[in-house]
C-alpha cells in the first residue's frame, strides 16, 4: 500500500484513490468518502462476488473485516499525519447485523491512542443509518519502521 | 458431505484440499488479495479464515444443519503473510443448541509456523 513515499504528510483521499486500481482493495472497489484529525471513512458498495450466503444475498463478513482494516489503518494516519509503515497485531470484529443487501456499507474507523510502538484504533460500520451500525471493531496496530 | 462455498469464497479463489480431518481451505497468491506491496491483505487473509471456520464447523455439524451466522471474529497477525499459496483450518472447539466456538489457524509453507490464528463466535438457530 506504498502509493505514497514514507514520511509524507498522508492525504487519505489521494490514497484511496491510488489503490483503487489494484490489490485487495481495488478488487473489492473500497472507496474514500470522508475523514477529520484522526478518523477516516470509507465504502463499500454492494457487489454480488462479495456475497457470503447465496440464499440471503447478504455480503461476507470478510469485507467488511477488510473495509474496517483499512479504515482503521489509514486514521492511524491521519492522527500521526506521517505515512509509516504499519502492521496489523490484532482486530476483534463483532457482526452486530447482516447488512441489507444492496446497500453500501461505510466504515469508519477511528485512531485514539499512539504509542511510540503502538496504534490503537476502534470502529463502526453502517449501512445508511450510523445509529444502527451493522459491525464494530477494536484493534491495535504496530510500526514496523521502529 | 458436500460443502456449498459462497460467492465471496469464488472472489477469494479458494478451493478445498485434502480430505477428513485434513481438510483445508487453500487461497492462491494474486494480485485480488494483495494489500501493501509484497504482502497479503489481512482482511483477506480473515476471508480465508472465516471461510475454514464455517467449513469446519459443516463438516462438524453433518446432517445437522441450523442457520449459522457469525457473532465476532477475533484475528492475531503473528507473520506478514507473503505473496503464496495459503492454507487454513478451522477446528471446533464446542458446539452448543445455540452457539459454536471455532479455532482457526492460517499457514504457508510450515503449518507449524501459522500466519495468524483466530477465534469466531456463531450463532445457529434451529428454529
Amino acid at each position: 500500500m506504498a502509493q505514497q513515499p514514507v514520511g509524507m504528510t498522508f492525504d487519505p483521499a489521494r490514497f484511496t484513490d491510488a489503490i483503487r486500481t489494484h490489490g485487495h482493495n481495488g478488487a473489492m472497489g473500497i472507496r474514500y468518502v470522508n475523514h477529520g484529525d484522526d478518523w477516516v471513512e470509507l465504502a463499500l458498495d454492494y457487489d454480488d462476488r462479495l456475497i457470503g450466503n447465496a440464499d440471503t444475498g447478504v455480503l461476507a463478513s470478510g469485507p467488511i473485516f477488510a473495509l474496517m482494516d483499512m479504515a482503521t489503518s489509514m486514521a492511524i494516519w491521519r492522527r500521526t499525519n506521517i505515512f509509516r509503515p504499519q502492521a496489523t497485531l490484532d482486530m476483534r470484529v463483532d457482526y452486530l447485523r447482516p447488512a441489507v443487501p444492496g446497500r453500501t456499507v461505510f466504515g469508519r474507523g477511528e485512531c485514539y491512542r499512539v504509542t511510540r510502538r503502538i496504534a490503537f484504533v476502534r470502529g463502526q460500520a453502517h449501512d445508511g443509518d450510523p445509529a444502527d451500525p451493522v459491525a464494530h471493531v477494536a484493534g491495535t496496530f504496530m510500526f514496523t519502521d521502529e | 458431505m458436500t460443502i456449498q462455498l459462497p460467492p465471496y469464497a469464488d472472489f477469494l479463489r479458494l478451493t478445498l484440499v485434502g480430505e477428513g480431518d485434513d481438510l483445508r481451505v487453500a487461497m492462491p497468491a494474486g494480485d485480488h488479495v494483495l494489500g501493501r506491496p509484497g504482502f497479503l491483505h489481512g482482511g483477506a487473509i480473515t476471508g480465508l479464515m472465516e471461510i475454514a471456520g464455517m467449513v469446519a464447523l459443516h463438516r462438524a455439524l453433518g446432517e445437522d444443519r441450523p442457520k449459522v451466522k457469525p457473532v465476532n471474529v477475533t484475528i492475531d497477525f503473528m507473520r506478514g503473510g507473503r505473496l503464496v499459496e495459503t492454507f487454513a483450518q478451522g477446528s471446533v472447539t464446542r458446539i452448543g443448541n445455540r452457539i459454536a466456538n471455532v479455532a482457526i489457524e492460517a499457514w504457508q509453507d510450515d503449518p507449524e509456523r501459522p500466519i495468524a490464528a483466530a477465534r469466531m463466535i456463531m450463532s445457529l438457530n434451529r428454529s
